[in-house]
């Protein structure tokens, strides 16, 4: 605080106002003016500016009226100008109207909260309002009258506590979708939704509008959100909803916090349990009636969520149309337009976004081709086996994340299943089945995955084709990558562990799932080498066939991109990811890397294998041929001699 | 006189015979040509019919506009359409449809 030039005149902590009069400041409201004060003038002149005295003035939200009498009080106009002493009255003759007592200077020798300035560039000053928590009792009659619905104060004691720490930055009116009024939260809502839990908070908090009702009580809302408020029934920890108001920019009534997305996606679930899905309009119907809400509502909420206009919802719009539900049931205006945090775009990026730890996770295998995610999970899954125990939870929410994202990266669908099954057999010695099981899996989806992944959206662009034509398509490249990697990989294992904590407990299952999952690693770039083998061989046989060369050569080039590409970036990414924490993100990433790889591996066997075969056949009808023309040539010779 | 001629769009569409699903012939042109105004009719696969009252004085209205009326009617309304709360014959009280149709007719006149 700086109480310099400002604060000479009023070091002693008292102002003298017209007549001599002495009134005494307490140390936040000496601190409070001198700020103001020196905002006001700038230093070193000794006397505010009047613009910008009234502009502080006209932010206090007073009528006019009483800012001519309180600059008439205070001794500016006699004096002409601000200075310090007349500042400091009329900030307290401010505070004093603001509390509601009349202008005067008799009024101004009680203690008295520190006035509050809305609208101002400097939202800090409203912290300084935490004195008006002891005048909370009289501020609460005058707002009695603006709750509407319903009104419930669970827990309220607590809850506002909570609340006025995230709140209190917010002074200056946010800017609203629209002019929403301190509507407080009911939560009646819970009866009328089959077992609906209220888990609304954060983004209910106190809406300021410009159209406040009574200008002091504006001020309020900075330091006690709670008042008007009705404070939410959380069936949640408070913890997270502090956590997640902090990191939801809390004043905004239209995003969705992480336990309403997750207590909505739920309920989609309860619809139809494939998240990828939609619900269709009949269900949906159905569900949005039991909101008690009147249809032309209910029409309205659904077209403001129903984006496509194709009769469904998926899982985005559903979180939209149910937010909607949820604002309207708690006494908020629908709005005319879609909010940008409710679009479905918005949200599905949002959903993207981890809330927990999952962050790297989902970024990571969007930004990884499918094809990398072979190697990552070979990591992946030594790393999955050992933290199982501990980590159990974190991968369950890794999975709910994750189906989450399902809409835009497809190959993530694999995961939550496969990390379904690693999570539940916490046994490492059974890594082995548990790769068989997957595998095995995987040959069911491949088909459905590799269509599904053409028509993919953005987020996971499809750079595996591209990846194939820049990479170089040398067998050699291909060998050395895997022999690099091999023994990268073995490098790679030990440190990981040691420098994650909760792993001690399983290091001794490291050794033995180490152990086996090297010979399953080695498996597949064995399966590599047998095909780069076969790659040779065909590419020996190019002469006979040029078409079937280009096939193979596409082929081939497809086969190196899963076993090149994942090779480089493992080495590349892992530092990267290593740092965040997360190596259960590793070893799933590594799990789904694996996976994809030996599906490709597989795929690229087969096709060489069926390749060989025609290949065969051509080089055997070639021979009868050959031997047809040594016959005739025979023939014709003895004629051609004679 | 939109009575009338919706009598008109009866007769045309039972003129037609064969169920023709052409887009084209959705669009039921100029039906009746009154004094003081024109109606324009329009009839969707469903069966359910537009019908446009234009006033006889704006001339400026050439079919082709028509036509592209029509269309984005029957687009906003397969909109309306898919939202699962609303009953077919109800008043379209939908904010974005009243907004095209707006801008629609600001747009002639």
């Amino acid at each position: 605080m700086e109480q310099g030039p400002a604060g000479g005149p009023a070091a002693t902590g008292t102002a003298t106002g017209p007549g001599g009069l002495l009134l005494p400041l307490s140390e936040s409201e000496q601190q409070r003016y001198s700020e103001l004060f020196s905002r006001c003038c700038p230093p070193p002149e000794a006397a505010a500016g009047g613009s910008s005295v009234g502009e502080l003035f006209r932010a206090s939200q007073l009528p006019p009226d009483t800012l001519h009498q309180i600059t008439e009080i205070c001794g500016a106009k006699r004096v002409g100008y601000f200075g310090p002493a007349q500042f400091y009255i009329a900030l307290k003759l401010i505070a004093a109207a603001q509390s509601g007592f009349p202008v005067r200077i008799e009024s101004i020798k009680n203690e008295l909260p520190l006035p509050r300035f809305m609208a101002l560039k400097n939202d800090s000053e409203v912290r300084y309002g935490t004195p008006a928590e002891l005048h909370g009792v009289k501020f609460q009659v005058p707002h009695a009258p603006l709750e509407k619905n319903s009104y419930k104060r669970t827990d309220e004691g607590d809850k506002q506590e909570l609340k006025s720490p995230p709140m209190s930055p917010i002074c200056s009116p946010p800017a609203s979708p629209s002019t929403y009024q301190r509507i407080p939260l009911s939560y009646g809502y819970g009866k009328s939704r089959s077992g609906l839990e209220q888990q609304h908070g954060a983004p209910y908090e106190v809406r300021h509008s410009a159209h406040q009702q009574d200008g002091p009580s504006s001020g309020n809302y900075g330091a006690k959100p709670a008042l008007t408020c009705s404070t939410p029934n959380r069936s949640l920890s408070v913890e997270r909803e502090q956590q997640d108001s902090s990191s939801h920019y809390s004043d905004d009534p239209w995003r969705i916090t992480e336990e309403q997305r997750d207590y909505y996606i739920n309920q989609f679930r309860s619809l139809q349990p494939d998240l990828n899905s939609f619900i269709s309009g009949s269900v949906a119907k159905n569900f949005f009636t039991k909101s008690k809400l009147p249809i032309p509502e209910l029409s309205h909420i659904w077209e403001l969520s129903d984006v496509d206009c194709d009769g469904a919802l998926t899982l985005p719009e559903f979180c939209a149309a149910f937010h909607l539900v949820v604002a309207r049931k708690n006494g908020y205006q629908l709005p005319e337009t879609l909010p940008e945090t409710l679009l479905p775009e918005y949200l599905q990026a949002a959903s993207l976004k981890p809330m927990r730890d999952c962050t790297l996770f989902d970024s990571y295998s969007e930004s990884l081709p499918g094809g990398q995610q072979s190697r990552d999970f070979s990591r992946t899954e030594k790393a999955s086996a050992e933290e199982v125990p501990d980590n159990s939870a974190l991968l369950q929410d890794a999975k709910k994340d994750d189906k989450q994202a399902l809409k835009v990266s497809t190959a993530l669908k694999m995961i939550p299943k496969e990390f379904q099954h690693l999570t539940v057999k916490t046994a490492a010695q059974e890594s082995n089945a548990l790769k068989a099981r997957p595998r095995s899996r995987s040959y069911s989806s491949t088909s459905i995955e590799d269509a599904m992944k053409k028509g993919e959206e953005p987020p996971t662009p499809p750079p595996r084709p591209q990846k194939s034509h820049s990479r170089a398509s040398s067998l050699d490249l291909n060998k050395i990558f895997q022999q690099n990697t091999q023994a990268v990989r073995s490098g790679w294992l030990p440190p990981p562990p040691p420098a994650l904590p909760p792993r001690p407990s399983v290091s001794q299952t490291e050794q033995p799932s180490e152990v086996e999952l090297h010979p399953q690693m080695n498996r597949p770039p064995s399966q590599a080498e047998e095909n780069s083998s076969a790659k040779k061989e065909v590419v020996l046989a190019q002469p006979p066939s040029k078409p079937a060369r280009r096939k193979l050569r596409t082929e081939a080039q497809g086969l190196e991109t899963p076993e090149l590409s994942p090779t480089i970036n493992v080495t590349s990414s892992l530092p990267a990811v290593k740092p965040h924490l997360p190596v259960q993100k590793q070893s799933s990433k590594q799990k789904r890397a694996i996976q994809t790889a030996i599906r490709k591996n597989k795929e690229a066997n087969a096709v060489l294998a069926r390749l060989n075969s025609e290949l065969q056949q051509q080089l055997k009808e070639v021979h009868k041929e050959r031997i047809a023309l040594e016959t005739q040539l025979e023939q014709l010779r003895p004629v051609t001699v004679l | 006189t939109v009575h009338t001629s919706l009598d008109v769009v009866d007769e045309k569409i039972s003129a037609m015979g064969k169920a023709l699903v052409d887009q084209r012939e959705l669009y039921l042109g100029l039906l009746y040509p009154t004094e003081d105004y024109k109606v324009y009719g329009y009839v969707t696969n469903s069966k359910v019919k537009f019908v446009m009252v234009v006033d006889s004085s704006n001339t400026a209205l050439r079919d082709n506009e028509i036509r592209s009326m029509f269309r984005k009617l029957h687009n906003s309304y397969t909109d309306i359409m898919c939202n699962p709360f609303y009953n077919p014959g109800d008043r379209i009280h939908s904010r974005a449809f009243d907004n095209m149709v707006n801008s629609m007719m600001m747009q002639v006149c």
